[in-house]
């Protein structure tokens, strides 16, 4: 392809929230790419931010600072007019498939209604088009007339993507699709997003806790702890080289569905828990429950910067 | 081995206003002394009712326990009232919920909550009580404990919260542990310590666990053997090896084959199983997976199979075991 540069450029993106008196720094200073046609893979704790950042992104909450380049253009200075037009090209996946999906409107009226605000079609058409996107997402397009509760929890999450590709989308974020979901259902979804992904050359950005499910579908992997990401590589790379202490424990944490590999492991347990974000220790904000803490981690924050190339780590013991 | 409980072709069924449903269907499994058993299956199969049946804890109405029975050391508790319950809850029998949040009393402190158990049932004065508490939340691995144990849940974080109902649930010293998904709510991280925590536990108490999670990596990490439910019956039980490395049934191996694996390449696609589980409210005559099973005949969908031997260890409810199956199938 021509066009080799990347899809949206996040740069220095924060995004904090008053609480009283306070500041919690949900997103604190992060940096990164997302290319065309792939997906990024993004995992951490509760807490740690990722789904603000997602949210951020796509402006559902107004940055407090930073930048966000999607095709070349910095979304973060558009007008609401102007802003409405570029959500065309980026929309969201949900987490949750009961409560992300309006009770009261017919399946069909919840996909026609992304067609009516953008106005790409009416009447017929509009039928039409919506009835496409139900098969699209393999549903059955006789349904449309029907209301969510009436469908399944994976069905539901088909009826959020079809939602989702109403407007022809390039980019989206997908926060958590599949956490609702029974394991069986899981692989229905993310073998579809797969699909779709190939067929329409879309883009994702992929936020999740499981770090299995995240790792078979990304081609690269970001990691979140505290507002900050600490680490960030191809996906195969991330898993069999971690660089970061935090990812280390992370991977370690993961129980793996093998009696076998999991008699022979052995495992990092991190004490503790993950310290408030309101008032995160100092330096580093992981070194509280690092066993690799130095002295200096308390006193500089450690400096995101590619260690090899394409992998990127902000860690004092790669400085 | 010693039989801890053994439980015999449990039926509990929920009476609804759309009608009766059948939420577990002849239910057999055993636990021995020491030994940790999982129970996995997706929501809706069963496996949190037939563990809340185990301590009686079922609303009835609209619950109620229409079969079988079950034995906690060779004695029957379907019949036992109420009272007699609440001799064997929390002494004999221990749980662990899946949301700490909503199983603690907001009310009450996390030391009272542990020293209540203590006093009902090892006739502990509250101030020699109270000090057992400190101990059993330093043995769970909580900070200053002298301090904590004055605190209410809601000061407590979501790992510390279930580190808290651990303690209250090993109070007594339980010979029976039953963890209701007790890790879901949790971070990885915290998952770690909780599991670590709860196999530790059991080495030192020689507790004996059921642990119901759809989590298969816990499940390999934590347990010996293996029960696999699908709507309301078992239809696999074996080993964690032999469920892992020699799955039978369609089920077992749909659900091996749908979940990634973290220490592989991405080279094998995740294999789906289509559709979704039956409606208990009005059950399949047949084997209940065989609307979803790729290898379903004809008998499956009129006689449903019983458990049978695979090996002296593993038995699997499927058609496909029977002698002529088999032969028809070949290997």
């Amino acid at each position: 392809m021509a066009n080799q540069e990347p899809l949206l450029q996040v740069r220095n993106l924060k995004k904090f929230f008053k609480v009283g008196d306070n500041t919690l720094k949900a997103v604190n200073d992060i940096t990164f790419d997302i290319k065309r046609g792939e997906t990024l893979g993004i995992v951490g704790e509760s807490g740690c931010g990722k789904s603000t950042a997602g949210r951020t992104i796509l402006r559902l909450y107004e940055p407090t600072g930073g930048e966000v380049i999607f095709d070349g253009q910095n979304i973060t200075k558009l007008n609401p007019q102007e802003m409405k037009a570029m959500r065309r090209n980026m929309q969201m996946i949900f987490q949750d498939p009961y409560a992300s999906l309006n009770p009261r409107m017919t399946v069909g009226d919840i996909i026609g209604e992304a067609l009516d605000i953008h106005g790409l079609a009416t009447g017929k058409k509009r039928k039409e088009r919506i009835q496409e996107l139900l098969s699209l997402v393999s549903l059955n397009p006789e349904h449309m007339n029907r209301f969510p509760h009436e469908f399944s929890g994976g069905q539901r999450q088909r009826i959020g993507i079809a939602r989702a590709l109403a407007v022809e989308p390039k980019f989206i974020v997908c926060d958590e699709p599949i956490s609702a979901l029974d394991v069986s259902v899981q692989a229905q979804v993310v073998n579809l997003l797969e699909q779709l992904q190939e067929k329409m050359g879309l883009t994702y950005m992929f936020i999740a806790h499981d770090l299995s499910m995240v790792k078979y579908i990304s081609d690269r992997v970001g990691v979140m702890y505290l507002g900050k990401m600490v680490e960030l590589a191809e996906s195969n790379k991330l898993y069999e080289k971690p660089l970061h202490p935090y990812t280390q424990a992370l991977l370690s944490a993961i129980p793996i569905p093998d009696p076998e590999v999991e008699r022979k492991r052995e495992r990092i347990v991190l004490e503790g828990d993950v310290p408030s974000p309101m008032n995160p220790p100092s330096g580093c904000h992981f070194r509280t429950r690092c066993p690799k803490a130095m002295p200096e981690c308390a006193e500089r924050e450690p400096v995101w910067k590619e260690v090899e190339p394409g992998h990127f780590t902000a860690c004092h013991l790669y400085s | 081995m010693e039989r801890i409980l053994e439980v015999n072709d449990l039926h509990v069924s929920f009476h609804t206003y759309a009608g009766e449903v059948k939420a577990v269907r002849g239910v057999n499994f055993y636990v021995n002394k020491g030994e940790a058993v999982a129970i996995v299956g997706e929501s809706g199969c069963g496996k949190s009712v037939t563990a809340q049946s185990l301590m009686k804890l079922i609303p009835m109405p609209p619950g109620e326990i229409k079969q079988g029975e079950i034995l906690f050391q060779g004695e029957n508790i379907v019949n036992k009232t109420n009272k007699e319950m609440e001799a064997i809850r929390g002494k004999d029998i221990g749980m662990i919920f899946q949301d700490p949040m909503t199983s603690l009393n907001p009310t009450m402190t996390v030391g009272n909550q542990i020293v209540e158990g203590l006093v009902k049932h090892q006739k502990m004065s509250r101030s020699a009580a109270h000090s057992r508490a400190i101990e059993l939340l330093e043995m769970v691995g909580i900070p200053q404990p002298d301090k904590r144990v004055d605190q209410y849940p809601h000061q407590f974080s979501g790992g510390m919260r279930q580190r808290a109902m651990i303690a209250i649930a090993l109070a007594c010293s339980p010979k029976l542990l039953i963890a209701d998904e007790p890790t879901t709510a949790l971070d990885v991280t915290i998952q770690a310590q909780i599991l670590e925590l709860m196999k530790e536990l059991q080495k030192k108490m020689d507790t004996s666990i059921i642990l119901i999670t759809h989590d298969l990596g816990v499940v390999a990490e934590v347990c010996d053997r293996v029960i696999v439910m699908y709507a309301g019956k078992v239809i696999e039980t074996g080993t964690v090896d032999d469920i892992f490395y020699n799955p039978q049934h369609p089920y077992t191996k749909g659900l091996l084959r749908s979940v990634p694996r973290l220490d592989l390449n991405k080279d094998e696609p995740l294999t789906p199983i289509f559709g979704t589980p039956p409606d208990l409210l009005r059950p399949p005559v047949g084997c209940g997976f065989t609307a979803r099973c790729e290898s379903a005949m004809r008998v499956c969908q009129e006689i449903d199979p019983e458990l049978t031997e695979v090996s002296k260890t593993q038995q699997t409810a499927c058609w496909l075991q029977h002698p002529l199956a088999k032969s028809r199938i070949g290997s």
